[in-house]
């Protein structure tokens, strides 16, 4: 068989358009790992929920409004959210986090439907859906835009911990509390920042996949990719996230062109998390994690 | 200018550790809190600084006054906003971030941008060595760099008063003769507040104007730096010599302080 090498760069393209998405998406729960040490099991249900509030938000008109409808009350939903459930559990066993977000996922995926109804909602990006020809490879503007939206927003984001002093005092809290606490950083106030910006970005990626895929509770899957890209590129990495985003997206795209084929399709769901185990068997803080420093 | 008034210290609510402790601190004055392991210095900071919360402990009773004001039941960060910091034991820099990183860190509660700049340019004064190892993880430099970070960091906020716990702790002597030193420069020069728990004896007390003994939860002993100096229980349990000039191993100490008790 000759390799077809359009086909690859196709998968490839694919795979890093879709991988950005990815990496956004685990931005929000690397956010929250990083800052306050919660690991959020809710972040594919966030998604959902910024799906719901996009198509509500823009009255079947105005994608716009559905948009910062979108980002606006994801944002608030975070905020409100590390007050009500999560502060109260500062200082429990990891475990009850871990089980409360478990909780609020299931919670949200039963009450959006008893809410709005079960139908599958579409929300329209005002862009053109006429795919764009990039030498011989054709692609689709919506994941364009998806990809343009990501970059953007992490580029935000890594200027944001790297330069401003907001940032790094957030880093700072993520490094030791205790610490953080006698420097005069108001600790809890970034937690729930940290819980806010999860809202955020499940918001923008939010409103992105759903143009692609509608609005109902399949969305929430998306979650289930976010643990393989974040084990890949260090639970606390933001630049991991980046990273294991891209890995994932290409791998999965790749390995579904390629073997789908033969196993009749599927591969795209559990590709990813044969690389997850392989990197937890090898590389147990994933590319880009922080380790404890031990000095000599 | 901080007092602690017959405080208790309680953690988990069952675990009595201060017994009592009264001190007090004078303004433009390095006084140092002595005490072997365990005697609760550790634990006398962080009731002071409000970080005891986080552990769960307590000030059961008696109080903390800084400047006329209650701070006991404050929360530690509004305690640090009105320029009262604590340098933790074993320096605790925020080691995933860079040297001048955990300078900005350190300014938190400034509000101009202008004045942390400022703030960062008079630690690098005091401490050169860190301006050549700003861009550096903190995690990387060695003891007496971290220690220099952290007590440039806690200045950052331009306090009033630092609590320094046991900066000599692991650090080579000459090491920790230039951190005294420079303690003592920022006494007579910024007119700084300093209240420095140790274990070494010797070197506290050639640095402070004041100094209380602890020991088991209790305040023994407390008198000026220079008297301390000469006293012969000093000497001998802190200063860790005898009449001869050896040094005595814990073991001993242990062994006299029973037999004292029973007489
Ligand atoms: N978080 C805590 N919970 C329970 N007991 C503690 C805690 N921290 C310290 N202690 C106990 O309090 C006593 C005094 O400790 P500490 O204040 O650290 O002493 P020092 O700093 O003088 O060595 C010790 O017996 C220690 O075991
Ligand atoms: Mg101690």
């Amino acid at each position: 068989m000759d390799f077809d090498f359009t086909f690859f760069a196709l998968l490839m393209t694919n795979g890093v358009l879709i991988g950005l998405m990815y990496s956004l998406i685990a931005l929000g729960f690397v956010l929250v790992y990083k800052a306050t040490d919660a690991i959020n099991f809710a972040q594919g249900e966030f998604v959902m929920m910024a799906g719901y509030l996009a198509v509500l938000g823009a009255f079947g008109v105005n994608f716009w409004l559905g948009l910062i409808v979108s980002v606006l009350g994801m944002a608030a939903f975070g905020f409100v959210l590390e007050r009500v459930m999560l502060r109260p559990l500062i200082g429990r066993p990891v475990v009850a986090v871990i089980m409360a977000t478990i909780g609020l996922a299931a919670v949200l995926r039963g009450i959006w439907p008893m809410l709005v109804g079960v139908d599958t909602y579409n929300i329209t990006l005002p862009i053109s859906d006429e795919p764009i020809e990039l030498g011989p490879l054709l692609l689709q503007p919506v994941q364009l835009f998806g990809a343009g939206v990501a970059l953007a927003f992490l580029a935000g984001f890594t200027w944001f911990f790297l330069k401003s002093r907001m940032g790094v005092a957030m880093r700072a809290v993520a490094d030791n509390q205790q610490v953080a606490m006698a420097m005069g950083i108001n600790v809890e106030r970034y937690f729930a920042l940290a819980w806010a910006m999860a809202g955020l970005v499940a918001a923008l990626g939010g409103v992105v996949w759903s143009s692609m895929l509608g609005v109902d509770t399949h969305l929430a899957l998306i979650g289930l990719k976010v643990f393989p890209v974040v084990i890949l590129g260090g639970l606390d990495s933001i630049v991991g996230a980046i990273v294991g985003g891209l890995i994932i997206g290409v791998v999965e795209s790749v390995a579904a062109g390629y073997l789908d084929p033969y196993v009749g399709g599927g591969t795209k769901d559990f590709a990813p998390y044969v690389l997850m185990i392989l990197v937890l068997m090898f590389k147990p803080y994933g590319i880009f994690g922080k380790r404890k420093i031990e000095r000599v | 200018m901080l007092s602690l008034n017959n405080i208790e210290v309680v953690y988990d609510n069952v675990i009595l550790v201060l017994k009592g402790v009264s001190i007090a601190v004078e303004a433009g004055k390095i006084t140092t809190l002595l005490g072997a392991n365990g005697a609760g210095k550790t634990t006398t900071l962080k009731a002071i600084s409000g970080v005891l919360r986080t552990e769960r402990g307590e000030v059961t009773k008696g109080n903390i006054e800084f400047d006329g004001k209650r701070i006991d039941g404050m929360r530690p960060f509004d305690i640090a906003k009105i320029g009262l910091v604590q340098v933790f034991e074993g320096r605790r820099v925020f080691e995933h971030l860079t040297t001048e990183e955990n300078l900005i860190a350190g300014g938190h509660v400034v509000a101009q941008a202008s004045k942390v700049r400022e703030g960062i340019e008079r630690v690098y004064s005091y401490f050169p060595r860190l301006k050549e190892r700003r861009t550096q993880q903190s995690g990387y430099l060695s003891g007496g760099e971290q220690q220099m970070l952290a007590i440039g960091r806690a200045l950052m906020s331009s306090p009033r008063i630092i609590l320094l716990d046991e900066p000599s702790l692991g650090l080579a002597p000459m090491l920790t003769e230039e951190i005294f030193g420079i303690v003592q420069q920022l006494r007579d020069k910024e007119k700084l507040t300093v209240l420095l728990v140790e274990q070494n004896a010797t070197l506290a007390l050639e640095v402070a104007d004041h100094g209380y003994v602890m020991e088991n939860g209790r305040i023994v002993l407390e008198g000026d730096a220079e008297k301390l100096r000469q006293n012969s229980d000093i000497k001998e349990f802190y200063l860790g010599l005898n009449e001869v000039g050896t040094r005595k191993s814990y073991r001993d100490v242990k062994h006299y302080k029973r037999r004292k008790r029973w007489l």
